[in-house]
């Protein structure tokens, strides 16, 4: 059995997610989902703790946690940033926003700055096609962006 | 009164919350809240123009409404009677304000029936959809049909699958109802990934009961007590609507135990995607729902035989189901007036892009792309002209000028080498490059991919990598042959639609943009200027006049001086070292004086 090094407390908000799911291994995208919503990410730990209450295997989790692109072991920035590479926003130039803020927070995609302020992704489809190009930052969405918006919007969290 | 406020997320984004909010002040402080109603609806569709704001009964359609103009609307429309022309939609071409959608060019060629409720109820009140006919559907169902008639109802209609691939849905429903079996589920796909797209979510966002009211008349007439909706988890506000619906419809005893008093028992539940694209096909779908990773598994056996859990499923896709109550409401034959003879009925489509307007139409089957371009979409933006447009999203295809007068319906499109999918309509100008376009999608596809069967997982990655060779300039003609064949292959070998389908952005590119191929291996040309590694930018000495500004706002520092003054200026001018330069545009978008271009 792996050696599990979270914090008692973390370990009890998995056991009680994992319970009010009736620890059935069926419901292991629930279970995830929830966990994730609490913790923001799901670590090899938590992993491991979820596979032990829903004796799974290890393997078996980690291969629906990596199937899915909604699930993420890496942390998240305070304020994570997604911008939208559908093809609506595409052909509006997402790219060109994307690449403008990769520049100015000096991050790749899906990487975090070193103080853990933003972290940099891409989604498909936010659904507001109508203001392509469209990054969220958080829950916010900023719509018809250009490359020359996006010191100044990166400037409002800074302060 | 009622004031009607688009609660879609597009117009979510532009501040809609706030308006509702100000509304709610304003009225309040005019002491009208008992008199006026102000409702949080579902998409209205033209998104363009959005945030909309709607005034029954006079139908006044008020466009791009910010918070700050509510005050205005309240107390000049509200209490005093009169429109606040600034805020009413105009026409391009004769500058007038119109103040009713149906005579906006935008309505006037579409029908709504899977739509038929987006815009009009609130979604959070079950009543409001009552009023509007919501249920009457499955009443009918219950009271006076057998599960064969409304079966036989469904197939003489000719509904066909909206989720992409068009298969006759009555049939689906006669083969799901013949299998006994102890348990039965009603599936509903409302997982929907295609980027571009987002007809689904703003049916579930803007008329939920119709899809709750449909599952369960599929319900009865296979034989299902049970209904399963696989939602994104990305769809928050669709995922909580739903919620509301399924919960006010057991309220009101049209879910649940021995419903409407007939006998019938039917309930629904949830269950969470978590973003993969290829669950929207529905042997994938059910591995989800199973806690599985979501991998096809080849067909047969069909869900309708072995689906959730091993029983007999029938999986219909969000718009599929909502026109399941208005044909049995208003009968097949009604419903066969509409659209083509082999697709009856309509299609909402996603239309975005290069184009005017922006929105979620739903027009006939039959209609041209001519008409859905020009017509409803207002044409290409900033006058540019047309160069294709993508329909069935990365499992589809790019169709061109000679398509335009293409009547749609699912055979058509599929002969023109693309495909209805799910109803994304992607509309380009001449700024995109279509080896570039089928780069993206195969990208998406690659991403995507669950890598159980080879063609997929490792052709499309060779076919990813064969189009950034010619998109990087060091393509060969070889190369554009070898994207044909292994396209083939890839065609006919592969497991499920995904991989099936995914070599058709690359076909339908080369079928139809060649020439644009070609540029790009022979004479390692981009001329949509989009492939960045066939760019170059240059500073034009004679017009720079040497200040520097490129200089600073440059992030590889690959711009310095050129120890030459051109005549009449008093500064040296800037060039640019073309290894050090990313091509990322800022010293073009900050020079005043046009010096610096793309060759």
């Amino acid at each position: 059995m792996a050696i599990i090094k979270l914090s008692e407390d973390k370990v009890r908000v998995i056991k009680d997610i994992c319970a009010s799911f009736g620890n059935k291994s069926g419901e292991i995208i629930n279970v995830l989902h929830q966990v994730q919503g609490r913790f923001g990410y799901l670590s090899a730990e938590v992993q491991e703790e979820v596979a032990h209450e829903l004796n799974m295997s290890v393997a078996k989790v980690y291969g629906i946690v990596s199937f899915y692109s909604f699930f993420t072991m890496q942390p998240k920035g305070e304020h994570p940033i997604d911008v939208c590479l559908g093809t609506a926003c595409y052909v509006r130039g997402a790219e060109k926003v994307l690449d403008a803020f990769s520049r100015q927070l000096n991050v790749k995609i899906g990487e975090c700055t070193p103080d853990g302020k933003f972290s940099l992704n891409t989604l498909r489809c936010v659904g507001a096609c109508g203001l392509a190009p469209v990054a969220m930052i958080g829950d916010k969405v900023y719509g018809r962006l250009t490359p020359d918006m996006i010191p100044g919007i990166i400037a409002e969290y800074n302060n | 009164m009622h004031v009607l406020i688009c609660g879609g997320t597009g117009c979510k984004s532009s501040n809609s919350l706030d308006i509702i909010d100000n509304f709610r002040t304003i009225l309040k402080e005019k002491n009208l809240q008992n008199e006026v109603q102000v409702i949080k609806t579902g998409c209205f569709g033209f998104c363009e123009k959005g945030p909309i704001v709607k005034i029954m009964p006079d139908n006044t359609f008020y466009t791009q409404v910010k918070p700050e103009d509510v005050r205005r609307i309240v107390e000049e429309h509200i209490v005093k009677g009169r429109k606040v022309p600034e805020l009413l939609y105009m026409n391009p071409e004769n500058k007038e304000h119109v103040s009713d959608s149906k005579h906006m060019d935008f309505y006037k060629k579409q029908i709504r029936i899977a739509l038929r409720n987006c815009g009009f109820v609130d979604p959070e009140n079950i009543e409001e959809s009552i009023s509007r006919g919501g249920y009457e559907a499955l009443a009918k169902c219950l009271t006076e049909m057998t599960p064969e008639q409304v079966i036989a109802e469904m197939k003489a209609s000719g509904l066909r699958g909206r989720g992409g691939a068009g298969f006759p849905t009555g049939l689906k429903w006669e083969l799901c109802a013949k299998n006994k079996a102890d348990q039965k589920y009603v599936i509903c796909n409302a997982d929907e990934g295609d980027p571009g797209a987002f007809m689904d979510r703003s049916i579930l966002e803007g008329d939920p009961n119709s899809i709750v009211e449909a599952m369960a008349i599929c319900g009865y007439a296979i034989g299902a007590t049970k209904g399963l909706v696989y939602i994104r988890a990305e769809y928050p506000l669709a995922i909580e609507r739903l919620r509301i619906a399924i919960a006010q419809a057991r309220e009101y005893g049209l879910l649940g135990e021995d419903v409407l008093g007939t006998g019938f028992n039917f309930d629904i539940e949830l269950r969470y995607g978590a973003g993969a694209f290829v669950c929207g096909e529905e042997t994938a779908l059910i591995h989800s729902m199973e806690g599985q990773r979501g991998e096809p598994t080849l067909k047969p056996p069909f869900p309708a035989v072995s689906g959730y859990l091993g029983k007999p499923s029938n999986v219909n896709n969000v718009e599929t189901l909502a026109n399941v109550p208005v044909i049995i409401t208003k009968g097949a034959a009604w419903f066969r007036t509409i659209g083509t003879e082999k697709s009856p009925g309509t299609k909402v489509f996603a239309l975005a892009g290069q184009i005017n307007n922006v929105g979620l139409i739903e027009v006939p089957m039959g209609i041209t792309l001519r008409e859905i371009i020009y017509e409803i979409g207002g044409g290409i933006k900033d006058g540019r002209q047309f160069k294709a447009v993508q329909t069935g999203g990365p499992s589809g295809g790019c169709l061109t000028a000679k398509h335009l007068d293409t009547a749609i319906d699912y055979d058509s499109l599929v002969a023109a080498g693309s495909m209805m999918g799910s109803g994304g309509m992607v509309v380009m100008d001449e700024t995109s490059c279509m080896p570039a376009i089928a780069k993206f999608y195969l990208e998406f596809t690659c991403e995507e991919s669950c890598g159980k069967c080879s063609p997929c997982r490792i052709g499309n990655k060779r076919l990813c990598e064969i189009l950034e060779k010619i998109t990087s300039g060091n393509g060969t003609m070889e190369d554009l042959q070898n994207l044909r064949n292994l396209a083939a292959v890839i065609k006919d070998t592969a497991l499920c639609g995904l991989g099936q389908t995914s070599p058709n952005p690359v076909l339908s590119t080369l079928d139809n943009f060649w020439d644009e191929y070609v540029e790009h291996v022979v004479d390692k040309k981009c001329r949509a200027g989009v492939c960045k590694k066939l760019m170059k930018y240059e500073i034009d000495r004679e017009k720079c006049i040497g200040c520097g500004k490129c200089a600073k706002g440059c992030p590889a520092d690959a711009i310095s001086s050129a120890n030459y003054i051109a005549p009449g200026h008093k500064l040296s001018s800037m060039t640019i070292d073309a290894e050090k330069c990313l091509k990322c545009g800022a010293c073009i978008s900050g020079c005043k004086f046009g010096a610096i271009s793309v060759k």
